[in-house]
């Protein structure tokens, strides 16, 4: 009776956990691709292989620690070996593995078929958060993580998408083979969306490949998942998937937005809205680093107010944010920020927190350097 | 009454042997003379027995710190937001955690075990050398201090990983990262001299008529952990090396605007690394190797065969490193060829599980608290290698890579394996020891909070995994929260119930009930023919060893 209880529960314990495992948010994502599809289907595949295994092996485990108990009066056998069993038990597994190997083969071929793509998209990885290049149509934007900071502090209700937010998601269109090529300039990234099946890290000095076919328009999360540093955990990517007629509007206004931006450069611009716009380029980019309140880090990433120093060199200070600093994780913004960009939030640094070198730094000014 | 005596001390007569008696093997050793006490008998020791337990406690002890940092950890994940830590001292928590674990508790912990059991097993009357020995174990304590005290410099410890990849962990490292690969090289040279001296020991100190095929399989499986160390911790030391290079001296081995390459990194690094997580669990698979016959009271199923399946997973694990690197870009061939060789590892660890449950098969099992925790490794550990089976597929990796799915395989091979082996060892072998067996009430407390803990905390981060979670991550969207709480309350189990361990340790050392020389019914190998606490010196005269037959 009392065994009878014991399979029984152990039945339904089973059935239960396979559900569970199966059921939604619980399990990898089908996905809205074919490769995702494919990867799904083999995830499945060999987790059921591995549940079959487990069943036989187990149960001829438990079956022997049950029969032969010695409190219960089992005397043990004499036999310690079976060059046959031996063969068997080698041999079925590397079927069966083989079995495996051949659609794992197939499924791997696909994802490495880059060719051919509609549209090319540089993402590159920047502590902490993703640069995209809509190659060959001069549209670049930064996307960075817009939950707040009370949210994570738990000052706030943490939101629907909790970390999982961006300001500018990467658009792309349904149905057209996108191909990203990957970089980092900084440490090592890894850009990853599971229902698009792309995990691909991106490295400094290295451009990756990778490519998709979304079938469902859709917002699509996804994180950094290769640790990169503090701020690993905030460094989400959004794709949103649209029709392509909608992409294509889309991306032609993006264009006109860059081209008035870069008219931006020939004009003089005035101390308040280089300030206005310098303050949102600094937050957005240089306080993860240099602190809102631009106290940085010592001794590591150094301090912008009360850097006496820095604001007797003008030059210098351009020229590290053009250039960065080599051998250290300071970053060259010459090809992620715009020279507007750049005169805004060096114009910026040198007048806030109490900095008030009156200093104004023109676009133009950058955009010569940049030549 | 129980006498006395510090934890774990097996014997009253400090006496200390005088020359490096082991290389008399086959000569009766004469006249050891008294040797310093206290302190400076354990700086001192060249006893293999009492390096052994210098191993074990100190093991036992990074366990515990190791587990403290698991708990940070896992105190901050409990739920959504940032609570206790801040991002950076978690980075160091994960980090110090996976280092301390891995090259502090259970590295150690097996060193501990073969000092202890080797010569015992094998018929000798210590190590083949002593005073080698007595160097490499000093050198782990400087070693975790150095390492330790990192967390208290400016900039703070390590923060990038127990697999430190570059340029995180050379040109946006903290200063204090000298120091991290000063005390890996230290540690690196301890665990090269110790292999040094288990093989020296096993090729040259059996006793007569033990031919290599008659070897306990833990020494067998010691054998071949001994020969992959002296393989892959040089290679380990050059990478840290090349760090070392690239941080002070200005050379760009990694970093990529000198020209470097950080991908160069990776590859060196898992080719150490490979190898390195079956360094943690060769030995384990000797440990269950000898306690499952006992228990079943029925020699092992397939000895040869076992003996085949250790030395083809020892060469095959030089060849799957790149398992760890599915998303680097690496070129197709190489990606199938890496996914090829890692399916293929998985046949003989099967063919070891094959094997432990045929000798159960038709045995005469009883449960004492060391068969359980066999047991319970040959059930969980097999789980891990399931979940790494599926690792292996390559385009489902791109999934699993770098999520919690991974962070629940290597925590399956790794606490219910390597670690659940060494408490299974500790268990079985106590009563040699300390001449006590240990409570065996305390014991299945111990095992039954330890399985339950560990279940808890590990399971779920299977789902949490294929749910999306990557790993190393301080704070987490909303959905993982169930997942994590559940681990975070089964670690918080696991870490408590390891004081019972300590307790039972304790308890065993300062009395129970007495132990025979022959302290297991179903033991067979050549430690339990001395007395039960194993003297000071043993096999001053090689035993004669006479093989079974059919
Ligand atoms: C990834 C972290 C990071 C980010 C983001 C970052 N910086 Fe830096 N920054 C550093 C580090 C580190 C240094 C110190 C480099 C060195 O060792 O000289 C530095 C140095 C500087 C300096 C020179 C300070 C001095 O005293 O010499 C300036 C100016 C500067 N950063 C401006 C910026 C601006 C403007 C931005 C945003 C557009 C920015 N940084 C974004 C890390 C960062
Ligand atoms: C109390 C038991 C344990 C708990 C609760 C625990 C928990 C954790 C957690 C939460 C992480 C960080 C995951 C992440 O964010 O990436 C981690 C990482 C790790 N653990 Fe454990 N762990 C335990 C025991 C062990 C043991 C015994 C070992 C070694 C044998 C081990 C080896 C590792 C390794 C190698 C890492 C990776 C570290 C890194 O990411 O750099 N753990 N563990
Ligand atoms: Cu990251
Ligand atoms: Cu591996």
């Amino acid at each position: 009776m009392r065994n009878l209880a014991g399979v029984v529960a152990a039945i339904g314990g089973s059935v239960w956990l396979t559900r569970s495992a199966l059921a939604d948010g619980w399990n990898m994502p089908l996905g809205v691709t074919d490769v995702s599809r494919d990867i799904h289907g083999l995830h499945m595949t060999i987790f059921w292989i591995c549940v079959v295994i487990g069943i036989v092996v187990f149960g001829v485990m438990f079956y022997s620690l049950f029969r032969y108990r010695r409190s219960k009066g089992a005397k043990s056998a004499h036999f310690h070996e079976n060059t046959t069993v031996e063969v068997v038990w080698t041999a079925i597994p590397l079927l069966i593995l083989v079995g495996m190997a051949l659609p794992a083969t197939a499924t791997l071929k696909e994802m490495y078929d880059a060719e051919d793509a509609d549209l090319d998209v540089m993402v590159t990885g920047q502590q902490w958060r993703w640069h995209y290049e809509y190659l060959g149509e001069d549209v670049s934007f930064i996307s960075n993580m817009s939950t707040p900071r009370d949210q994570i502090d738990g000052a706030a209700a943490k939101g629907e998408n909790y970390l999982l937010e961006v300001d500018q998601p990467l658009v792309l269109p349904v149905d057209r083979k996108v191909r990203f090529l990957l970089t980092s300039d900084d440490v090592v990234h890894s850009w990853w969306v599971p229902d698009l099946a792309v995990k691909q890290d991106a490295i400094p000095g290295f451009v990756n490949e990778n490519w998709v076919r979304i079938e469902e328009p859709g917002t699509y999360r996804g994180q950094c998942t290769e640790l990169c540093g503090r701020n690993h955990g905030f460094m989400p990517v959004v794709v949103e998937a649209v029709p392509p007629e909608e992409f294509d509007t889309w991306l032609a206004e993006r264009k006109q937005a860059a081209a008035r931006e870069a008219s931006g450069v020939d004009r003089e611009w005035g101390m308040d809205e280089l300030m206005t716009r310098g303050q949102k380029v600094y937050e957005s980019v240089c306080a993860s680093c240099h602190q809102v309140d631009g106290s940085g880090n010592p001794p590591v990433f150094p301090a912008l107010a009360n850097n006496p120093a820095l604001m007797e060199e003008r030059d210098r200070h351009i020229a590290t944010v053009i250039n960065g600093v080599s051998g250290a994780p300071m970053p060259a913004f010459s090809s992620t920020l715009s020279p507007v960009e750049i005169a805004a939030v060096v114009t910026y640094e040198r007048n806030a927190w109490g900095n008030e070198t009156g200093d104004i730094v023109q676009p133009s000014e950058i955009q010569s350097q940049l030549e | 009454m129980a006498p006395k005596l510090p934890p774990q001390q097996p014997l009253q007569t400090p006496a200390e042997q005088g020359n490096d008696g082991a290389a008399t093997a086959g000569h009766v050793n004469e006249g050891y003379h008294h040797g310093p006490s206290g302190l400076m008998r354990w700086l001192l020791t060249t006893n293999h027995k009492e390096i052994g337990t210098l191993y074990l406690i100190f093991s036992l002890s990074m366990f515990f710190i190791g587990g403290i940092f698991a708990l940070v950890v896992r105190a901050e994940l409990f739920q959504p937001g940032l609570q206790l830590v801040q991002p950076e001292f978690f980075n160091q928590m994960t980090t110090m955690h996976g280092l301390i674990m891995v090259f502090g508790a259970v590295m150690p912990g097996f060193v501990g075990l073969a000092n202890w059991m080797i010569p015992l097993q094998v018929g000798a009357p210590d190590m083949a050398l002593p005073r080698l020995n007595n160097f490499s174990f000093w050198l782990l304590p400087v070693a975790f201090t150095l390492l330790l005290s990192t967390l208290l410099m400016p900039g703070g410890g390590p923060n990038f990983g127990w697999t430190f990849y570059a340029p995180l962990s050379t040109t946006y490292a903290p200063p204090s990262t000298t120091f991290f690969i000063l005390s890996l090289h230290i540690a690196g040279i301890s665990s090269i001299l110790g292999a040094i001296n288990i093989i020296a020991t096993i090729l040259n100190m059996r006793a007569p008529g033990m031919r290599m095929m008659d070897m306990p399989l833990f020494v067998w499986t010691w054998l071949i952990t001994a020969f992959l160390l002296i393989a892959v911790m040089p290679v380990l030391a050059g990478v840290i090396t090349m760090m070392l290079m690239d941080i002070n001296f200005g050379t760009s081995f990694f970093n990529a605007a000198g020209g470097g390459d950080p991908v160069m990194f990776q590859h060196i690094f898992w080719f150490f690394g490979h190898p390195e997580v079956y360094i943690m669990i060769l030995p384990a698979f000797g440990i269950v190797s000898a306690i499952i016959p006992t228990f079943a009271r029925k020699r092992l199923f397939g000895y040869a065969s076992m003996v085949y399946a250790t030395s083809s997973i020892a060469i095959l694990s030089f060849l799957v490193w790149a398992h760890h690197m599915f998303a680097v870009g690496l070129p197709l061939v190489a990606e199938l060829f890496f996914m090829y060789t890692t399916m293929l590892i998985a046949v003989p660890t099967g063919v070891k599980v094959f094997n432990w449950i045929a000798t159960l098969f038709q045995g005469s099992i009883s449960f004492e608290t060391p068969m359980l925790f066999a047991l319970a490794f040959v059930v969980l550990f097999t789980i891990g290698g399931f979940s790494g089976l599926m690792l292996a597929i390559a385009p489902a990796d791109f999934q699993y890579h770098d999520t919690y799915f991974v962070v629940a395989h290597f925590h399956y091979v790794l606490v219910p394996g390597a670690v659940f082996a060494i408490m299974a060892a500790v268990y079985y072998w106590l009563p040699k020891w300390t001449g006590h067996y240990p409570n065996e009430r305390l014991g299945r407390w111990h095992f039954w909070t330890s399985v339950i803990g560990v279940n808890l905390t590990f399971f779920p981060m299977h789902f949490s995994g294929l749910a999306g979670m990557p790993r190393r991550i301080p704070d987490y969207a909303l959905q993982f929260a169930d997942f994590n709480m559940a681990s975070s309350i089964g670690a918080l189990l696991f870490g408590t119930s390891q004081l019972l361990f300590v307790l039972m340790i304790i308890k065993c050392v300062r009395g129970g009930e007495k132990a025979p020389a022959k302290a297991w019914e179903g033991a067979e190998d050549l430690e339990w023919t001395v007395p039960s606490p194993a003297p000071l010196h043993t096999f001053d005269t090689p035993p004669q060893f006479h093989h079974r037959e059919g």
